[in-house]
């Protein structure tokens, strides 16, 4: 399915801890919708002093719309966050490649950084409904950086929560409680900040199976045209590549990604200088 | 796609090349065209101006290569590509199995180099027009910027007006003392064109690090904050070579914009940044160009071009309607 451009009326906003979720009428975008992909919304109208798009993991949909779940991190989801119902947006989706799902049913682990967590609800709904149990470990600072808990509790098997202070579930990171988990299990699924992504991808390795990450890299246009959300990741080929997470990515095998060269060009990167 | 009351014809002539529209997407904001493809028609437009396109594979700067500024960005991708070997063997056949009019926009380290991408770009299916990007800021050294001598701007135009008979514009930097010198130094050494204007050089700052935003430290700026600046350009090389093809580009996000950069003498516009905000930017700025044109009683394209260099004297104030 294509993306669309389309302008997309407000339904919901609604304050979840320390994030904002925002539910939108883009049928269009939800009819071609699965777990890992995202959608880039523009932001200030069209006379905006912002001129890129924000873009947000899918967090669900249904016939008549899709949820995203954003951070207040400057002016540009500040101004989302006011958005009222009745309120039109100009939204691109769905983008992105998304989670793939096993080909036979088996047991599954669902690693969720703050906000990162929220493309996982769709995505464990996605795995009960192809069979395979589901786990799911969420992490993050503190309790009100928490999300889907309650989201994930109905969909997952068996649900840890961990936050860095211990103000709710257990105290340190979900990388401590993954290990833990592992036993038995097909396949790692993961979202979050690079450094959590990074420890699960390599548990996973070490572990002898596979992962799959959402990235966050910072983008401008969603698209694939502006060359600015690249990250190092091994191809096919075995070569090193800039590669952009919009188009190839946000989720990635776990073991394809440079995470120790992110913020650099790798030497042996083609193309390097 | 184009207003069915629209009785404008919108093909515009650059140097002897008939192109079906006055918008072309600006390089290194549509990389080369596919990306684009499920949010506008690509064959209505003028033509796409790829990305800058290099001998070699490309990595390109390291992350972070944005930074959002007031109206504007700033980027330091640092000219990432595929090299001319897959460009040619995969991105000109896609833009020239579709019919869409390819400018493509070259980029090398020496005179030499953009000679030989000029001479294994020589008959490629699909190629209308040649953009020598000359001003990329995003070079490991200024010195590399050739558009910031008339001399180095001249040798890397000689270069490549040898090898190739398409149409050549040449990509001029606002970062100079006189831009006019370096545009009359490109059209002697064979430009039969000017495209104005490459970014600004810029900085920004993370007050919350201490740090430059970009990796890099420098970017070039983007984006309707640079438009009045690019306008200017635009109006001093038309004044000065008033029979020399000028695409217009810096800032454009309406047709109006478009239409201010036809009235200071570009022929024909570049649509860039506004893809990243509206990725059906070029078409949709196309349209309202064409409809703006008409309101105001133009015929054809060519005829409003630096129409705004003769009519300094106060003219009466005449509402068009689409001002807002």
């Amino acid at each position: 399915m294509t993306a669309a451009q389309v302008a997309a009326t407000v339904m919901d906003v609604r304050r979840k801890g320390d994030y904002v979720a925002l539910r939108l009428a883009a049928p269009r975008i939800a009819a071609g919708a699965r777990p890992g992909q995202f959608a880039a919304l523009a932001v200030g109208g069209s006379d905006s002093p912002m001129l890129l798009r924000r873009c947000f993991s899918l967090a669900g949909w249904d016939a008549g719309g899709i949820e995203v779940v954003l951070a207040v991190t400057g002016r540009g989801t500040a101004w989302l966050a006011r958005r009222r119902p009745g309120d039109v947006l100009d939204v691109v989706g769905p983008l992105g490649q998304p989670f793939r799902l096993p080909e036979r049913p088996q047991t599954c682990v669902l690693v969720g950084g703050g906000y990162g967590a929220a493309p996982l609800v769709p995505l464990a709904a996605a795995l009960r409904a192809a069979g395979c149990p589901v786990r799911m470990a969420l992490g993050a600072a503190g309790a009100s950086r928490l999300m889907a808990v309650a989201a994930a509790e109905q969909i997952a098997d068996t649900v840890t929560v961990t936050t860095d202070d211990g103000s709710a579930g257990r105290r340190g990171r979900v990388s401590d409680v993954l290990p833990d988990m592992l036993t038995g299990v097909g396949t790692v699924y993961a979202c979050g900040p690079m450094a959590m992504l990074a420890a699960v991808a390599r548990l996973a390795a070490g572990a002898g199976m596979p992962s799959q990450v959402a990235v966050e890299e910072s983008m401008a246009c969603g698209v694939g045209v502006c060359m600015t959300c690249v990250l190092p990741v091994i191809g096919d080929d075995g070569r090193t590549r800039m590669t952009r997470s919009c188009l190839d990515g946000p989720v990635f095998p776990g073991d394809r990604v440079r995470f120790e060269a992110v913020g650099t060009v790798p030497a042996d990167a083609v193309g390097a200088p | 796609m184009t207003d069915p009351a629209v009785r404008l014809d919108p093909a515009v002539s650059l140097a002897g090349v008939t192109f079906r529209g006055p918008v072309f997407t600006a390089s290194g904001c549509a990389a080369a065209g596919r990306e684009l493809a499920p949010y506008l028609d690509l064959g209505t437009l003028g033509g796409v101006v790829t990305k800058s396109v290099m001998r070699a594979p490309r990595a390109g700067r390291p992350t972070p290569r944005m930074a959002e500024t007031a109206s504007g960005m700033l980027n330091s991708i640092g000219l990432q590509g595929p090299g001319i070997e897959a460009f040619l063997a995969g991105d000109l056949p896609w833009l020239a199995e579709r019919g869409i009019a390819a400018v493509v926009s070259i980029a090398g380290h020496s005179a030499q180099e953009y000679g030989e991408l000029a001479r294994r770009l020589r008959g490629a299916p699909g190629l209308a027009m040649l953009e020598v990007n000359i001003s990329c800021p995003n070079v490991e050294s200024r010195g590399q910027v050739f558009a910031c001598s008339a001399a180095g701007a001249a040798d890397v135009m000689a270069a490549v007006r040898r090898e190739i008979d398409v149409p050549v514009f040449a990509k001029l930097s606002p970062d100079v003392t006189d831009i006019v010198d370096i545009a009359r130094s490109c059209v002697a050494a064979g430009a039969d064109g000017l495209s104005v204007i490459n970014t600004l050089l810029g900085v920004a700052i993370d007050t919350r690090t201490l740090r430059p935003v970009l990796s890099a430290v420098t970017g070039g700026l983007s984006g309707p904050a640079i438009k009045p600046v690019a306008l200017r350009c635009v109006w001093q090389v038309h004044a000065a070579l008033p029979t020399v093809p000028i695409l217009g580009m810096g800032g454009i996000r309406s047709g109006l914009d478009a239409l201010e950069f036809l009235l200071a003498g570009a022929s024909a516009v570049s649509v860039g940044t506004a893809i990243f905000a509206d990725p059906g930017a070029p078409a949709r700025v196309q349209c309202e160009l064409l409809t703006a044109l008409a309101a105001r009683g133009f015929g054809a394209v060519a005829e409003a071009v630096g129409v705004a260099h003769g009519l300094t004297a106060p003219r009466e104030v005449v509402a068009y309607g689409d001002e807002l």
